[in-house]
């Protein structure tokens, strides 16, 4: 029976700095490799609509013949199928997590 | 890598019996699960014993459908038969616990069975 | 006779990490009836194959439920692969092998979290989801998200563990052991633990077996059941032995939980040490024609998905029978007879996932 069997880890963690780090004033850095938010750049797109129809949410929306292209970020699951499938390799993730939005609208890219 | 998976098929009458005798056997209950095929209900048990899979399977047709309950031989029958009740309408004979329909609470009554199937709409709720 | 009186136990409660009813018939403290009320987070998961097709499905399967997630995408996609008889390359059976056991080891470190939450013992919750953060980072490292994993697909897996990488890997979960080893001998030797855990909700041998338990619950309860032992991915070519304790309480299961995270720490670095070089998928060319059981483990028991195609990408039936639906029966038991202060730590001894449960 052993009363004191949490005693050493609480004195270990007393004299150490805590764990838990000060966010927002400490920003969280992400691991390389993370899957943080979609990166857009249209230069090189042919409006193919492959992101669109692998999407497998309907968060892309592409337009060829109007051309246009916009985003749903909050049905966006961050999968990466998009990135992989773009033959023009115009989509990207980053590792940084998108900014919180207050609306629920699609973001425009062309 | 494919395991063996035994299919015996068995209808209503000698369900119970088949049952039984598995029971006696040291074979314990897996899952009891419903496929539609349109007008009839195919039901699922399955079985294991030390890894050994079985199926039992019966077909029943899907409207106003009715089975005699395991749960007097497997107790842990009553949450799935009452589970398959409130999705797809079979009634079972017998069940230990009976919940009548107030398992799951869904806004369509027997979402999973066939007359809700004809309705079923194929439009996309938009984001407002 | 003494009176009796119905307490209703959740859905919100702050012990249950998910919403499940409970009508507690209670005759002063003694709990003499539980009726258990599920389908507060049904989202009839089952129906969306219709919409989806099956390659897209994955993405549904693995937000079945957060913690097991993984295993979800896994079996999916095992069950996908059997019936269009596709032959998924060895690496990619071993890369599942490595995450779903990570997956297990959090699963596991989150729910010691909680049970010591659920005793009161805040302190040791908070260390047990502190050494949890390591191997969430590994996790998020290797396949880009913490929880919801995204790395498997019908055909094989979509990221790669490169040598360094998994050497990293190696090398954390050496901390995560020496961790782990030092918050599970409080749960195992603290006196105050087990004077809240020992001889409490026993389950005895022929009960267990014969309600349908699954997982640690039936381990505990002396069974040497572990779907792992089929050989299903790469476990055909790694060499563990179920854990189990005969006595059946709540003490016995969270030992095998315990001893669970240090099997699969083994289990990992075995994967690591024989993980062939190659590709890690394969293309997938037509539609699932065809029908399959899959069963793997879970790190809360044995989960069963059935799988059948016909020949459309849309699969016509899916069907998930989770660990927690097959545990209830067996909680509903071990709650007659307890006392209703002990109630919160039964619930969370069979590790409820209430989403899995209804899906």
């Amino acid at each position: 029976m052993s009363l004191f069997s949490m005693t050493g880890l609480v004195m270990k963690w007393l004299l150490r700095k805590p764990y838990t780090s000060r966010y927002p004033f400490e920003p969280r850095q992400p691991l390389p490799g993370s899957r943080g938010t979609l990166v857009v750049s249209l230069t090189d797109c042919t409006y193919c609509s492959l992101c669109a129809k692998r999407c497998p949410t309907q968060a892309i929306e592409v337009n060829r013949a109007a051309k246009h292209w916009n985003i749903d970020r909050l049905r966006c699951i961050t999968c990466n199928c998009c990135v992989e499938t773009c033959p023009k390799k115009c989509l990207s993730m980053q590792t940084a997590h998108g900014i919180p939005t207050v609306t629920k609208d699609r973001e425009v890219f062309a | 890598m494919r395991e063996e998976q035994p299919i015996v098929a068995v209808t209503p009458n000698t369900l119970v019996g088949e049952v039984k005798t598995l029971c006696d056997q040291g074979w314990r209950l897996v899952q009891i699960g419903v496929t539609s095929l349109g007008e009839l209900f195919e039901v699922n048990y399955s079985f294991d014993r030390d890894q050994h899979f079985l199926n039992l399977r019966l077909q029943i047709p899907a409207a106003g459908a009715s089975l005699p309950s395991i749960s007097g031989l497997y107790w842990c029958a009553f949450l799935y038969e009452n589970e398959i009740h409130d999705l797809f309408d079979v009634t079972f004979d017998g069940l230990a616990l009976d919940f009548k329909g107030t398992l799951y609470k869904t806004a369509q009554p027997f979402p999973f069975a066939n007359r809700a199937r004809a309705g079923v709409s194929t439009t996309v709720v938009q984001p407002v | 006779m003494a009176t009796r009186t119905v307490i209703p136990f959740g859905p919100q409660h702050p012990v249950l990490p998910e919403p499940i009813h409970l009508d507690l018939v209670v005759e002063d403290e003694k709990v003499v009836e539980a009726i258990p009320s599920i389908g507060f987070i049904h989202r009839g998961l089952e129906r969306l194959v219709e919409k989806k097709d099956f390659t897209e499905f994955v993405f549904v399967a693995e937000r079945i439920c957060g913690i097991c997630s993984f295993i979800h995408s896994q079996s999916y996609c095992q069950g996908i692969e059997t019936i269009m008889g596709l032959e998924v390359p060895r690496r990619a059976h071993y890369l599942r092998t490595i995450w779903g056991e990570l997956s297990r080891i959090h699963s596991h470190l989150l729910w010691l979290g909680l049970m010591a939450d659920g005793m009161g013992f805040e302190s040791l919750f908070m260390h047990a989801w502190r050494v949890r953060e390591r191997v969430l980072n590994i996790i998020e490292s290797t396949t880009g998200g913490r929880v919801i994993f995204g790395s498997c697909k019908v055909g094989g897996v979509r990221r790669d563990i490169d040598e360094p990488a998994m050497q990293s890997l190696l090398a954390a979960l050496v901390e995560t052991e020496r961790e782990t080893r030092e918050i599970v001998q409080v749960f195992l030797n603290d006196s105050t633990v087990k004077h809240r855990l020992c001889g409490v909700g026993k389950l005895s041998r022929e009960d267990a077996y014969k309600l349908g338990c699954v997982g640690p619950t039936l381990r505990a309860s002396g069974w040497a059941q572990d779907t792992r032992k089929l050989g299903y991915a790469a476990f055909y070519e790694l060499t563990f032995q179920p854990i189990t304790r005969t006595e059946g309480d709540c003490y016995a299961r969270v030992a095998v939980r315990c001893d669970e995270i240090f099997q699969s720490i083994d289990l990992i670095r075995q994967a690591a040490a024989k993980i062939p070089a190659g590709e890690i998928a394969v293309k997938v060319v037509g539609n699932p024609n065809g029908e399959y059981f899959v069963r793997t483990e879970q790190p809360r028991g044995e989960v069963i998905y059935y799988l059948k195609g016909n020949g459309t990408k849309n699969l016509q039936r899916f069907r998930v029978r989770t660990p927690t639906f097959a545990n209830i029966p067996a909680l509903v038991k071990t709650l007659q007879g307890c006392n209703l202060a002990d109630v919160p730590l039964l619930i969370l001894t069979i590790d409820p996932c209430i989403s899995c449960t209804e899906r």
